[in-house]
């Protein structure tokens, strides 16, 4: 629940801006500080080649890098938030929604897709953190849980893509209830066989940790994604002590036994790929 | 009973007042029969008066109120016998979590729930109710194990959130909550669950996926504490009232967006006002409800339980 706090480090330009852009475009690597061309960022994943730093993306990137030759059919995509509770704190949740919907071009933090990746059928459903910090409201389970439904009918594998800053509060206990509804639509993924691979990319936390991203028959990450339930602020403030360095990186969440591996973005596909083979012989 | 909080001011005179006039018929034996009794009723008046309009910052507090029962309490005064069960055979002992199996009216059900302490050194001993990963694993540790005897699980929610610590995270408080969501979704015996406090966030629903989810009337559920989204949403901790009334988090709210399944009637004032009487609530609405939930198939009853939570959400198609 922490997406009011996020930095700005790492999110490259939105995906309407990115259109208009031209090829020429430079980006600083947050880490390295290096200067990045944007077509070498595009060639490489965009993944820093000076220092390895994988730089946040959204699900246009992520559905490049995997889907062959980037087509897919995207799924769901007519769904909006209905502001059930008439939201408003400094803004009304209504007015936030717009301000989304312009700055990103899309309809929420979260997109769904069928295609192939290696020649094998696979749903990914992926989340935008510039969509209201990647947070998951009524569309995001709603959406999660039409694409299980999509998988369990057409017998397809499932990739949860996973970027949030936790539940969106605007949309309270409706919120909350997601977490639910979409682990019990996995149980019923779960009972029919079907493989479900989470991955968790920088950062996962919250709400969206506590429920469909840990659930993974694999649950991956890229190096060095903030991972955890709390964020590293509030377990600062209750433990009043300062977080071991690496606390709640993918590194340490795979250490402690979370994770099945943590793979490099340009691997990526080759190996999901593989993943995907195997269940199938 | 104890008045404690700025709103039941008008309760609190009158129950003074009330006082005052019968230390003062005791010293001067004049009869004051008349007055006593006149005040009894405008004191009727002014609790109907308060407590029939809480805020929903006014339950937020009832709802934490120290005297309120907590699940031991509660299986003390439903249950016939109860036999606690202890850990979650890879950590340690959660003690925000309690649970083991319990008698009520005969039948043996899996009674499961957080743990508040009572004093300040037993507040610290139980965590104020935020439980550790393995408080969640002790929970589904349980119902595995009441699944396996075909037991119904009966589950107490009342955590001001799971607890956000260094070794909670190390031991996967994100998985073990998930965890507890999926498993509970497709538990192959009746699920019924109790608000009875505070619903915080995940680590309410980490015990709370059930058939029949109710709140007490005086409980609070949400994603988030009407505190901390104040600090969040207005960067300031002086709009929880505000928070409280835009979160929707009441039992009334809750009810009416479809999110639980029905409200426990509590006594006036709240349930610290007549623990036993809400004890009993409570345990008739058990038992009528396992007497209806028992007749139904379970491969049934689980699908309805999986279709209700997928029915939750609201969304535009455009
Ligand atoms: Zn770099």
């Amino acid at each position: 629940m922490a997406w009011f706090k996020r930095e700005k480090k790492g999110i490259i330009t939105s995906t309407e801006d990115k259109k208009e852009a031209p090829d020429g475009i430079w980006n600083k690597c947050p880490n390295c500080k290096k200067p990045l061309h944007y077509a070498e960022q595009v060639e490489n994943k965009y993944v820093c080649h000076y220092c390895g730093y994988h730089l946040r993306i959204g699900s246009k990137e992520y559905f490049s890098i995997l889907f062959d030759n980037n087509q897919f059919t995207e799924l769901f995509n007519n769904l909006r938030s209905g502001d059930p509770l008439q939201f408003e704190d400094t803004k009304k949740y209504t007015d936030r929604l717009k301000e989304s919907y312009a700055k990103t071009g899309l309809n929420d933090a979260i997109r769904s897709a069928h295609g192939k990746i290696g020649d094998q059928e696979l749903v990914i459903a992926c989340m935008d953190f510039n969509f209201i910090g990647g947070s998951m409201g009524s569309v995001v389970g709603e959406k999660i849980a039409r694409s299980i439904t999509y998988c369990i009918d057409n017998k397809i594998p499932f990739l949860m893509i996973s970027k949030s800053g936790g539940a969106r509060m605007m949309e309270a206990a409706f919120s909350l209830m997601q977490m639910a509804k979409t682990s019990a639509m996995l149980a019923l993924l779960s009972r029919a066989k079907i493989p479900y691979i989470s991955l968790l990319t920088d950062p996962t936390t919250g709400g969206v940790t506590a429920s469909y991203a840990m659930l993974g028959d694999i649950t991956i990450s890229e190096p060095g994604a903030l991972i955890g339930f709390a964020g590293p602020r509030v377990i600062k403030e209750t433990i009043k002590k300062d977080l071991p360095k690496g606390f709640q990186t993918a590194e340490f969440v795979l250490e402690h036994g979370f994770l099945d591996f943590i793979v490099d973005r340009r691997e990526m596909k080759t190996k999901l790929a593989s993943f995907l083979t195997m269940m199938k012989n | 009973m104890e008045i404690s909080f700025d709103f039941e001011k008008p309760v609190a005179d009158l129950m003074h007042q009330i006082e005052k006039v019968k230390q003062v018929e005791d010293k001067t034996k004049v009869d004051m029969t008349a007055t006593v009794a006149e005040l009894e009723t405008k004191l009727q008046q002014a609790k109907l008066q308060v407590y029939s309009n809480l805020s929903g910052w006014q339950k937020v507090q009832i709802s934490r109120h120290p005297n309120r029962p907590y699940t031991l309490q509660y299986i003390e005064m439903m249950c016939d016998d109860f036999i606690e069960l202890h850990g979650d055979r890879t950590v340690k002992d959660d003690k925000a979590i309690v649970g083991g199996f319990a008698s009520i009216n005969g039948e043996t059900v899996m009674l499961i729930g957080h743990q508040k302490g009572t004093n300040t050194k037993l507040r610290q001993y139980r965590n104020f109710g935020m439980a550790n990963p393995e408080g969640y694993r002790k929970a589904l540790r349980l119902m595995k194990l009441a699944e396996k005897f075909n037991k119904p699980v009966i589950t107490f929610i009342d955590t001001p959130g799971a607890y956000p610590g260094l070794e909670a995270e190390e031991r996967g408080q994100g998985e073990a909550i998930a965890r507890n969501l999926l498993e509970m979704s497709v538990l192959q015996v009746p699920v019924l669950c109790f608000v009875v406090g505070e619903g915080a966030s995940g680590g309410a629903l980490g015990i709370g996926v059930g058939d029949r989810v109710y709140m007490l009337e005086n409980t609070w559920y949400s994603v988030i504490s009407p505190e901390s989204c104040s600090s969040i949403l207005w960067r300031s901790w002086d709009f929880k009232e505000r928070a409280a009334d835009k979160l929707k988090l009441t039992s009334e709210d809750m009810f009416k967006n479809k999110l639980i399944d029905g409200i426990i009637p509590e006594p006036l004032g709240g349930a610290h006002h007549d623990p036993q009487k809400m004890a009993d609530t409570i345990k008739a609405r058990i038992t009528e409800d396992l007497a209806i939930l028992r007749k139904k198939e379970i491969n049934n009853l689980v699908d309805e339980r999986i279709a209700k939570f997928r029915g939750m959400g609201v969304v535009n198609e455009i």
